[in-house]
C-alpha cells in the first residue's frame, strides 16, 4: 500500500481521493449550507421548466430578492441592536425581511411569466433582462444607500444540534450535516422531498409534467395551460426569493453588489445535471458545494504530504474558478444524456391555426 | 336499413352557420351539420376545407366568430376542451394529443384525475377502471406502459380509451385512419361500430372516399369552408364524392404510363442504420433502384423509413453494408456529395428540413446549390444570378407568391412544397429520393408533383419513394417494397400489387399472429 | 439598405428608449430621497447632464465614439452569433482575456517598434479572444452543453485568470498596486482629441465587413443558415458544428479586439481588479441593432453616449453613472415587451425582434446538440 501511494501519478490520485473524502466528512454541514441557493435556484427553475418555461434569470431574481430582504429588514429594525432572538436567531425584522425577499422574487417572476407566457417573448432574452436589470438596479440603489449606511439587522443562526446528540457515532454527523443549518436551508432540505412526491402523486405534479411535455395535449384535456405556467413561474419565484434571503439574511448578513456571483447560473446547470428532478438536482447542487467547499478546506486545512506540496503550488484562483470549471464539465458530460422536457422553452399559443 | 334507423334518431348535435376568419382565409363559412345520436357522420374535404377548424370550434378550441352549436336541441357555449367534455364531447385529434412520456395511465387521467385524497391521485381505481374500458372494447391494455413506446395503432387506442373514460356521447376522430394500415383501420372500424351500438355518436373527419364510403351513415362535404353537399354511402360513389370535394372532376389516379428501367442506378445491400438513441432500426436492408422507375417503399410510420432515407442523403451514417450510386460507393458520405453526384432529395419535413422559412424564395430556391457557380464564386455570392434563378423555378413550377424576396414562410404548403420540388428537380438527376412528397397538400399541388415525378423518371432518373400515404406509393411506383421492423420484407410489382396484399404486409411484416402492441425500436 | 427600410426597423427601439428615459425618470424621482431629497426635476438636470457630457463639447463628442467602440465591436460579437442561433454572452470573457493578452504582449514588446509591437499585440489579442470564444462553440457543437450557461461559466473564469496573472507571473516590479507593466511602444497612437486612439478606427470598419461577411459571402449565408434553419442546414449540405465554432472563434476574436483597444488605447496594462459592463452592454447593443451590423453601430453609439455622459450626470445630478445600466435594462425590456411599446404609443410597426434567438431557446430547452 505505502508503495502505492508514492507512484507519481496514481498515487496522488488516490492521496486526493482520501483528502476529498476527508473535506466531505468533516465539512458535510458546510457542504450542504453552499448548495443551498443552487439548491433553491434549481429548484426554482425546476417550478419553471417542469411546466414548459425555461428561466435563466433566476441569477437576477436571487440577486434583487437578496437586496430587498436585506434593506427591508434592515428598515424594519431600525438600527436597534437586536434584543432577544427566537430560535434560530428569529427576529421580527428579519422574518419581514425573509417575507419582502419572496414577495421580491414573486414580483420578478410576475414579470417574467408575463413576458415569457402572456407576450410570448423569447423566454431566453426575458431571462437575459431580469439579470442585466437586476444587477443594474441593486448596484444603483446600493450606491445611494451606502452614502448613508444603515445597519443591517443581523442574520438567522444555524439550529444547535445538542452535544449528546453530536456525539452519538454516525447520528451525531447525519444529526450536525442535515439540522445544523439556519431556517432557510431547513426549509430547502423540506421542499427537495416535498416537490419530488408531489411530482409523481399529485395532480398538480402529472399537469405540470403534462403542460411541459405537450401542452397541446393537456389543453385539449381541458387543463389551462396558461394559467398552471403562471402558477408554477409565480411559487418559483418563491423559490428564488428564498434563495436569495438566504444570502443577506442567513448566511452572511449584508448585502454585497453581484454577491450571488453565479450561483443562479450553477443551479441552471445543476438542474440539468439532476434530470429535471428535486431530489437529482439536490445531489446536482452539492456536487457543487463539494467544489466550493474544496476550495476553502485547500486554503485553511491543506493536506500533507506530497499532496499538500502539489496543491499549495497551485494558485488559489483555480479553487476559486472550481465551481465554475465543474460546472462545465457537468454540462459538457451530462447534457447528451439528460433531456429536458420537450416544451421547455416553447411559448404556448391557445388558437389552433387554420388547416 | 342502418342508414334508415340512424335518419330517424334524434339529433345529438346541430352546428348553425358557424363561421370562422383567419387573416386572409374564410376556414368556415356558415357551416350547418347535423349529427345524430348513434350515427357515424363523416366529413369528407381536402387538406384545408377547414374540416379541422370546425371541429376545433366544436372542441372549444377555437372560438367562431358567428354561428350557434345546439346539443340534444339546447344551444351551448363550448369556450374550452373542459366545456366541451363536460357537455360529453370527446375528440381525437389527427396528431395525437398524448403525451410520450407519460404512462397510458397518466395520459387516460390527465384533466380528470381521481383523487384519493385532496393532494394525491387514486391510481390503483384509475387502474381497474381503464383496464375494464380496455376489455369491454377488445383493447385491453397495460396502464404503466410509457405511450412513446406504443405502436401508433396502440396509441389510436388510448386516445379513444381516453374519450370513453370521459364518458363520451359525441366522439369526433380527425383523420384517424391516416397513420393505420388497412387491417388496424378495420379493427378501429369494429371498435367505432360497438361504440355507436352503445349509442354515441361519432363525427368522422377523412379526405379518403372508400373509407368514408364503409363506415358512414351519412356524408357531408366541405370545400373550401362550405358545405357543399351531403350524401349518403348508399346513393353515392367515389367519382361523384370526389367531384364534390375538389369541385370539378379528378382522376383518381396518375396516368404513370409505361416505365422503362435501365441500369441499377442505386444499389443499397445490407444497410443497418442506428436511431438517436442508438437503437439499430434499419437490419441489413437490400433493393437497387433501377434508371427509369420509380420505386416505392410502404410502411407503417416508424418502421426505420426514417432512419433508412436520412441515410441515403447523407444525414445519418449508416452502421454497416454499402451504398452505391451508379457504381460509385457512397456509403456514408455527406450531403454535399450526394448532391454534387446527381441525387435530389424531398425532405418529408419542409419547414424544418426543406426550407428555411425566414429566408426569401431567392435563397430557399439556392438552398442546395449556393456554393457554386453561377450563385457564387468562391466566397462571394452572385444575388443576381440567384434572383434569375429564383424567378425561373417560379415560373416552371407555377409557386403562386407576391414576388421571389417574400419570406418562404408567407407561402401556402402547396407552394412550398414546389418551391422545394422545383429546387431538387431542376437539373439532371441520376437519383431522387422523395420522402412523403405531397403530405398535407391539397389535391391540385399532389397531382401537379405527381406529374412532375413521373417526368423525371421518363427522363431517366431514378426515383426511391418514401410515403405513409398507402394509396401514393401504389399510384406512383413501378415496384413496392414494404417495410416492416426495419427490413423490407417484400417486393412487387407496382401495378399488379392491391391494397389489401400491401396492408397486410405492412401490418405483420407477412408473419402470422397479431400485430405488435409496442412500436419498433421503443426499449 | 434603404432610408425607409431604416425608418421601419428603428421605429420600435426608438420608442423603447424613450419609454425606458421615462421609466429612468420614474426610478430617479424615487430615489432621489437618498441623494439629497425629493426632487421632482432631479431626472431633467440628470439627462441634460448625459446630454452635455456625451455631446455638449468636441471632447464630449469624442468620448462618445471612444465609449462606442468597444460597444460596437462586443455588439458585434454578440450580434452575429444571434445570427448563427447563438446567444455569446461570453463577450465579457473574451474581451478580458484577449486584453490581457495585449497587455501581456504589449509588455513584452514594450521597447520594440510600435510598428512591429501593435499588429503583434492586436493580433495577439484577437487570437486568444477567438480561442476563448471557440471554447463555448466546440462545447455545444461536440457534447451539446448549451452556450448559455457555459459561456457565463467562463466569464467567472475570466476574472480568475486575470487575477492570476496580473497578481502573479506578470505583476509589474513596484507598481503601487497589481497590474501588468505598461505597454510603451504598443500602445495604440492616439488620432484625434484627448483619447481619440487608434483602436476606434477598426471598430468602425468592423461593421462593413462584418455586414459584407454576413449577407454577400457564401459563409455568412451558411452562418445565417445554421441560425434559421439548424437542419435545413444539414440538409443543405452545411456542416453546423464547424459553424458553430467557427462563429463563435470569430465574435470572441471580435471581442478580444475590443479588449486590446482598451487596453492598448486607453489604461496602458491591465489592472488586477479590471472590471467592465462590457459584456452586458455588447447584448444590449446587439438586441436594440437587431443583429444587424448598422443597426450595431446606431445602438453602440447611443450607449457610447450614455457611458460618455455618465460621469458629468453623476457630477451634475449626484446621480450614480449605474444610473446607465438601468436604463439599459429598461431599454430591453421595452424592446422585448414590443407589444407594450404598440400599445402606448398606438402605432402599428415593424418587429424589432431578432428571429434567430428561436433557434437559441430551442436548443436550449429542446434537442441537445447540433
Amino acid at each position: 500500500m505505502d508503495v502505492v501511494l508514492h507512484l507519481p501519478v496514481i498515487g496522488l490520485v488516490l492521496q486526493f481521493l482520501g483528502y476529498l473524502l476527508s473535506v466531505m466528512a468533516t465539512n458535510g454541514q458546510l457542504i450542504i449550507t453552499l448548495s443551498t441557493p443552487i439548491a433553491l435556484g434549481a429548484l426554482c427553475g425546476f417550478m419553471n421548466e417542469r411546466s414548459g418555461v425555461v428561466n435563466i434569470g433566476i441569477e437576477g431574481m436571487m440577486l434583487f430578492a437578496a437586496f430587498v430582504g436585506w434593506y427591508v429588514a434592515a428598515l424594519v429594525n431600525g438600527g436597534a441592536p437586536t434584543t432577544n432572538p427566537g430560535p434560530l436567531g428569529l427576529t421580527f425584522p428579519l422574518l419581514v425581511g425573509v417575507v419582502a425577499a419572496i414577495a421580491a422574487g414573486v414580483a420578478v417572476s410576475a414579470l417574467h411569466a408575463w413576458l415569457s407566457i402572456t407576450v410570448r417573448a423569447n423566454q431566453i432574452i426575458s431571462g437575459t433582462i431580469i439579470n442585466i436589470e437586476a444587477l443594474a438596479i441593486t448596484g444603483y440603489l446600493n450606491l445611494l444607500i451606502s452614502q448613508n449606511p444603515i445597519p443591517s439587522a443581523g442574520n438567522f443562526q444555524s439550529f444547535h444540534v445538542p452535544a449528546q446528540a453530536a456525539s452519538v457515532p454516525v447520528l451525531g454527523w447525519v444529526m450536525t450535516t442535515f439540522l445544523g443549518h439556519g431556517p432557510i436551508t431547513l426549509t430547502m432540505l423540506v421542499l427537495v422531498i416535498v416537490l419530488q412526491v408531489l411530482l409523481y402523486r399529485s395532480r398538480w405534479g402529472l399537469r405540470s409534467r403534462a403542460v411541459g411535455e405537450h401542452p397541446r395535449a393537456a389543453e385539449t384535456l381541458g387543463i389551462d395551460v396558461i394559467r398552471l405556467r403562471y402558477r408554477n413561474v409565480l411559487l418559483g419565484g418563491v423559490l428564488a426569493g428564498l434563495a436569495g434571503a438566504w444570502f443577506t439574511l442567513e448566511y452572511i448578513g449584508t448585502f454585497q453588489g453581484g454577491m450571488t456571483n453565479g450561483r443562479g447560473f450553477i443551479a441552471l446547470a445543476a438542474l440539468i445535471f439532476g434530470r429535471w428532478t428535486p431530489i437529482g438536482a439536490f445531489g446536482a447542487a452539492l456536487v457543487f458545494g463539494i467544489a466550493d467547499t474544496l476550495g476553502q478546506a485547500v486554503q485553511f486545512n491543506p493536506p500533507t504530504g506530497d499532496l499538500g506540496a502539489l496543491l499549495s503550488g497551485v494558485p488559489e484562483q483555480v479553487f476559486s474558478a472550481l465551481p465554475y470549471l465543474v460546472t462545465i464539465i457537468v454540462l459538457a458530460g451530462v447534457v447528451g444524456r439528460s433531456i429536458p422536457p420537450a416544451a421547455d422553452g416553447q411559448p404556448y399559443e391557445r388558437e389552433a391555426k387554420a388547416t | 336499413m342502418v342508414v334508415t334507423q340512424a335518419a330517424t334518431r334524434p339529433a345529438a348535435l346541430e352546428m348553425r352557420g358557424v363561421t370562422k376568419r383567419f387573416p386572409g382565409v374564410v376556414a368556415n363559412d356558415h357551416i350547418d351539420l347535423d349529427v345524430r345520436r348513434g350515427e357515424i357522420h363523416a366529413l369528407l374535404g381536402e387538406n384545408g376545407a377547414g374540416k379541422t377548424t370546425l371541429m376545433n370550434i366544436l372542441y372549444g378550441l377555437v372560438t367562431p366568430d358567428e354561428g350557434e352549436i345546439l346539443l340534444g336541441g339546447k344551444p351551448v357555449t363550448i369556450a374550452s376542451p373542459s366545456d366541451a367534455i363536460s357537455q360529453g364531447i370527446s375528440m381525437v385529434h389527427q396528431h395525437f394529443m398524448l403525451v410520450p412520456v407519460l404512462t397510458v395511465a397518466e395520459n387516460i387521467l390527465l384533466g380528470e384525475e381521481p383523487m384519493a385524497n385532496p393532494v394525491f391521485m387514486d391510481r390503483k381505481g384509475a387502474h381497474t377502471r381503464i383496464r375494464e374500458l380496455g376489455r369491454f372494447f377488445g383493447s385491453e391494455i397495460d396502464p404503466d406502459l410509457r405511450v412513446g413506446s406504443l405502436s401508433v395503432g396502440w396509441q389510436q387506442r388510448v386516445e379513444i380509451l381516453k374519450a370513453l373514460y370521459r364518458n363520451a356521447d359525441i366522439l369526433v376522430l380527425d383523420e384517424p385512419t391516416a397513420v393505420l394500415t388497412p387491417q388496424e383501420t378495420k379493427e378501429i372500424f369494429t371498435v367505432l361500430r360497438r361504440l355507436t351500438a352503445e349509442g354515441t355518436s361519432i363525427i368522422f373527419i377523412s379526405h379518403k372516399l372508400y373509407e368514408v364510403l364503409e363506415i358512414a351513415d351519412r356524408i357531408t362535404v366541405i370545400r373550401r369552408g362550405k358545405v357543399v353537399g351531403s350524401r349518403i354511402p348508399s346513393e353515392t360513389d367515389e367519382d361523384d364524392l370526389a367531384e364534390l370535394m375538389v369541385g370539378r372532376e379528378v382522376q383518381l389516379t396518375a396516368d404513370r404510363g409505361e416505365s422503362h428501367p435501365g441500369e441499377p442506378m442505386l444499389t443499397v445491400s445490407g444497410i443497418q442504420v442506428k436511431d438517436d438513441r442508438g437503437h439499430e432500426v434499419v437490419h441489413g436492408v437490400d433493393f437497387e433502384v433501377r434508371a427509369g422507375e420509380v420505386f416505392g417503399i410502404a410502411g407503417v410510420a416508424g418502421n426505420g423509413q426514417d432512419e433508412l432515407v436520412e441515410a441515403l442523403a447523407g444525414l445519418r451514417k449508416p452502421s454497416g453494408g454499402t451504398v452505391q450510386l451508379s457504381g460509385r460507393a457512397i456509403t456514408g458520405a455527406t450531403p454535399r456529395r450526394m448532391h454534387n453526384l446527381g441525387e435530389g432529395f424531398v425532405p418529408a419535413d419542409r419547414h424544418r428540413f426543406g426550407l428555411v422559412l425566414a429566408f426569401p424564395l431567392t435563397d430557399n430556391s439556392v438552398l442546395t446549390s449556393y456554393y457554386r457557380p453561377p450563385f457564387s464564386r468562391g466566397l462571394v455570392r452572385d444575388d443576381d444570378a440567384i434572383r434569375r434563378h429564383a424567378e425561373k423555378v417560379i415560373a416552371d413550377f407555377d409557386v403562386r407568391t407576391p414576388s421571389p424576396t417574400v419570406p418562404a414562410s408567407t407561402l401556402s404548403g402547396g407552394n412550398q412544397q414546389k418551391v422545394v420540388v422545383a429546387r431538387e428537380f431542376d437539373r439532371d438527376l441520376k437519383l431522387l429520393v422523395l420522402d412523403q412528397p405531397t403530405r398535407g397538400l391539397d389535391v391540385g399541388s399532389i397531382e401537379f408533383i405527381h406529374r412532375q415525378v413521373i417526368a423525371k423518371r421518363d427522363a431517366g432518373a431514378a426515383v426511391l419513394l418514401i410515403s405513409a400515404e398507402l394509396d401514393e406509393v401504389l399510384e406512383l411506383s413501378d415496384r413496392i417494397g414494404v417495410m416492416f421492423r426495419g427490413r423490407i420484407v417484400a417486393v412487387m410489382d407496382g401495378r399488379s400489387a392491391t391494397r389489401e396484399e400491401v396492408g397486410l404486409l405492412m401490418a405483420t411484416g407477412g408473419r402470422e399472429g397479431p400485430p405488435p402492441i409496442i412500436a419498433e425500436g421503443a426499449a | 439598405m434603404t432610408l425607409r427600410r431604416i425608418r421601419d426597423a428603428s421605429i420600435i427601439p426608438a420608442l423603447a428608449i424613450v419609454l425606458a428615459l421615462v421609466l429612468g425618470a420614474v426610478i430617479v424621482i424615487f430615489s432621489s430621497p437618498l441623494i439629497l431629497g425629493l426632487d421632482f426635476t432631479l431626472p431633467l438636470v440628470a439627462y441634460k447632464a448625459l446630454v452635455e457630457g456625451s455631446f455638449g463639447s468636441f471632447d464630449g463628442v469624442i468620448s462618445t465614439i471612444v465609449n462606442a467602440a468597444p460597444l460596437i465591436l462586443a455588439g458585434l460579437a454578440v450580434g452575429i452569433a444571434f445570427k448563427a442561433g447563438l446567444f455569446n454572452i461570453g463577450a465579457q470573457g473574451q474581451f478580458l482575456t484577449g486584453g490581457l493578452a495585449a497587455a501581456a504582449i504589449g509588455a513584452w514588446l514594450a521597447h520594440a517598434p510600435g510598428i512591429v509591437a501593435i499588429p503583434v499585440a492586436l493580433l495577439a489579442a484577437i487570437a486568444v479572444g477567438a480561442a476563448y470564444g471557440a471554447i463555448p462553440g466546440f462545447l455545444k457543437s461536440f457534447t451539446g452543453a448549451h452556450e448559455v450557461v457555459t459561456t457565463i461559466m467562463l466569464n467567472y473564469i475570466a476574472l480568475y485568470i486575470v487575477a492570476y496573472v496580473v497578481t502573479g507571473p506578470l505583476r509589474a516590479v513596484g507598481a503601487t498596486f497589481a497590474r501588468t507593466p505598461d505597454v510603451g511602444n504598443a500602445s495604440l497612437p492616439i488620432l484625434v482629441g484627448g483619447n481619440g486612439h487608434l483602436g476606434v478606427v477598426f471598430a468602425f470598419i468592423a461593421i462593413p465587413v462584418a455586414w459584407w461577411l454576413l449577407y454577400r459571402s457564401t459563409i455568412g449565408f451558411e452562418i445565417r443558415t445554421v441560425g434559421a434553419g439548424p437542419d435545413a442546414a444539414r440538409y443543405a449540405g452545411m456542416r453546423p458544428r464547424l459553424l458553430i465554432v467557427i462563429t463563435m472563434a470569430f465574435c470572441g476574436g471580435l471581442a478580444g479586439l475590443a479588449g486590446a483597444g482598451e487596453i492598448l488605447g486607453l489604461t496602458g496594462y491591465m489592472p488586477a481588479g479590471y472590471s467592465t459592463n462590457v459584456g452586458f452592454d455588447g447584448i444590449t447593443v446587439a438586441l436594440l441593432g437587431q443583429a444587424h451590423p448598422v443597426g450595431i453601430l446606431f445602438a453602440g453609439l447611443l450607449l457610447g453616449a450614455m457611458r460618455a455622459g455618465s460621469g458629468l450626470m453623476q457630477i451634475e445630478a449626484g446621480v450614480p453613472a449605474q444610473m446607465v445600466d438601468v436604463l439599459q435594462g429598461a431599454i430591453l425590456f421595452f424592446l422585448t415587451a414590443e407589444i407594450l411599446v404598440r400599445y402606448i404609443f398606438r402605432i402599428r410597426a415593424r418587429s424589432a425582434k431578432v428571429s434567430e434567438l428561436q433557434t437559441v431557446a430551442e436548443t436550449y430547452g429542446g434537442q441537445a446538440a447540433p
